[in-house]
């Protein structure tokens, strides 16, 4: 049975660079867990000589050619961005080394 | 006495026009966030679709380093948060690559292990300086984010620097010479890091590793990893131990430091990529692109011993690309003289190409031309000496050597009654050097020789005015002596 304490929620959420508070980690706690549940549903079936899959359409091969599409108008590319420098045309984040 | 244990991760760029995912130009050097698109930008509700030709790049690689090409690989997610990783995860392959279990056979018989080959996209670019606010900010380039990479990882099966270099020059060499990456280093599309441990000589259990990274060039390689063993191995000796962790190249100060470490522990939480299904390649497609597979360096480098009587020295320059290899092989079969093509193509075109910024796919010297002034120098048309002056022109001016020589008026003078004219003359115009050479003072022989050469405008065949000249002077020696010059 899945133990899913406040910690592993607190971990998960710092892996994924996420500010909860005391309430949202307690719903999470309790949401996550009811997941592992229903997980471990599923684990009870019998699967023997069932190859594992990745995938549920498996049969899907879908490839493309080689062949240049056209890009976004740079302006469009940089659009939505929170900052950025259309004279550069870049995006800008705060500075990440230093 | 240390030992160092050595493994490679190698990302090389595959050779196609577009992304992995996406239809946007894979072209180096645009503007900024020019070659980008819902997808490549990860932006909400975009659908990557696999690119077939960087999957049969990435397996005739595969197949060109030894490895079994599954039929079936998963793709899956690596996630982790960076500026230049739009989608906050990178499209990767981790516990179902592409390809498993090759290997490479180095020069010195070493034999290298590799674990794996897998296809992964690649990341965008972050800027972090030279820009008015980059004391703040940093600025990010989409252009090369979803461009397809393989990822090579090899076992630990180097032990020295010199050993990692001559390792990922060999990848190089193929990769390159397959067609599947341009080899370029300084435009990023070849990257290296590198595992690197020490244990005492003889344990077998590894010591602790360091990854280090930003291995850019062979000399890098070397040089980085020198440093690396020779700091391990002081830490092992002082009695402290090795901390696992990630290291960067500095080239500049010629060290390498640990990279600022976040202090969680990475966990990239890999899962199958929902949005791709499995890549499936049947085996017709993966014998197809073996087939077409062209002989590999090492192969043709022990052909070009073995068929063509060449020293290994020669053997491995010529190899050192596919279409040196092929303008060798084009010019000893139009020259007749295996070795003598591989001399001009060493020494005087390659010199000229270098000279000129240029490539043997661009030379203007076809092979065939190269091989007929070789055959000129067999015949004894032309000395060596004058071939070169012949082949400047060839280089310069696009024609054969043998137009070069008519138009020029420079066969050599081959004919013994022409040669015997001027060395009569010669001798006849120096009969006080005559009577030292006759007196005993040998020396002077080759004086003689250059003044043939002289009165015949560098034309006459070396060997013939040589015999001949010899016999003149050895068989009048008793009669041509004037009493004067003999005193001197």
């Amino acid at each position: 049975m899945s133990r899913l304490t406040i910690a592993d929620v607190e971990r998960i959420a710092a892996l994924a660079h996420l500010e909860l508070t005391g309430e949202e980690k307690q719903l999470f706690t309790g949401q996550l867990a009811d997941i592992l549940t229903y997980a471990e549903q599923l684990q009870q079936i019998d699967t023997t000589g069932v190859p594992a899959t990745a995938h549920v359409h498996p049969d899907l091969r879908a490839e493309r050619p080689d062949e240049p599409a056209p890009s976004l108008a740079p302006e469009d590319a940089l659009a939505n961005a929170p900052d950025a420098d259309a004279e550069a045309g870049l995006f800008k984040v705060p500075r990440v080394i230093g | 006495m240390y030992e160092a244990v050595i493994g490679l991760e190698v990302h090389a760029h595959l050779l196609t026009r577009t992304k992995m995912f996406c239809g946007c130009s894979t072209a180096f050097g645009a503007r900024p966030n020019t070659q980008v698109c819902p997808v490549c930008l990860g932006l909400p509700g975009a659908l990557p679709v696999l690119n077939r030709q960087a999957v049969d790049c990435a397996i005739k690689a595969s197949l060109a380093l030894g490895c079994r090409v599954e039929t079936e690989s998963v793709f899956a997610r690596k996630n982790y948060f960076y500026p230049d990783l739009p989608k906050g995860y990178q499209i990767s392959q981790y516990e179902r690559p592409l390809a498993v279990a090759g290997g490479l056979t180095l020069g010195d018989a070493t034999h290298v292990r590799i674990t794996r080959v897998h296809l992964e996209e690649d990341a965008g670019k972050s800027l972090h300086e030279g820009l008015a606010d980059s004391a703040i900010k940093t600025g990010v380039d989409f252009n090369r984010s979803g461009v397809p990479l393989i990822e090579i990882v090899s076992e630990p099966d180097l032990r020295s620097a010199a050993q990692a270099a001559g390792f990922f020059s060999e990848l190089r060499a193929i990769l390159v010479w397959i067609g599947v990456n341009d080899g370029n280093m300084e435009e990023g599309s070849l990257r290296c890091d590198a595992n690197v441990s020490v244990r005492p000589a003889g344990q077998s259990s590894l010591g602790t590793k360091t990854e280090v990274k930003n291995l850019n060039s062979f000399r890098h390689v070397e040089k980085a990893l020198t440093y690396e063993i020779e700091r391990q191995i002081e830490v092992v000796r002082g009695g402290g131990r090795v901390r696992q962790e990630t290291r960067l190249w500095d080239g500049a100060s010629g060290r390498t430091q640990p990279m600022r470490s976040k202090e969680d522990a990475q966990d990239y939480r890999y899962f199958p990529e929902p949005d791709l299904p499995p890549l499936v390649v049947d085996a017709a497609r993966i014998e197809a692109l073996g087939a077409a597979l062209p002989e590999l360096p090492a192969a043709r480098r022990e052909r070009f011993v073995a068929a063509h009587g060449l020293p290994p020295y020669d053997a491995g320059v010529l190899t050192q690309s596919a279409g040196l290899a092929d303008y060798f092989e084009r010019t000893a079969a139009a020259a007749g003289n295996a070795k003598a093509a591989s001399n001009w193509i060493m020494g005087e075109l390659l010199g000229m190409l270098n000279d000129r910024h240029a490539t043997v796919e661009t030379a203007p010297i076809a092979p065939d031309a190269l091989g007929g002034l070789i055959a000129l120098i067999d015949r004894g048309t032309i000395s060596s000496a004058m071939a070169k002056d012949v082949f400047a022109r060839m280089y310069d001016t696009g024609q054969s050597a043998a137009a070069i020589v008519e138009a020029e008026g420079l066969a050599q003078i081959g004919d013994a009654d022409e040669v015997a004219a001027l060395v009569d003359r010669v001798v006849a115009a120096n009969t006080p050097v005559v009577a030292e050479y006759r007196d005993g003072k040998r020396q002077v022989f080759g004086f003689l020789v250059g003044q043939v050469m002289k009165a015949s405008g560098g034309r006459v065949n070396p060997k013939l005015a040589n015999e001949r000249l010899r016999a003149v002077l050895d068989r009048d020696g008793d009669v041509a002596v004037t009493p004067g010059t003999a005193q001197r």
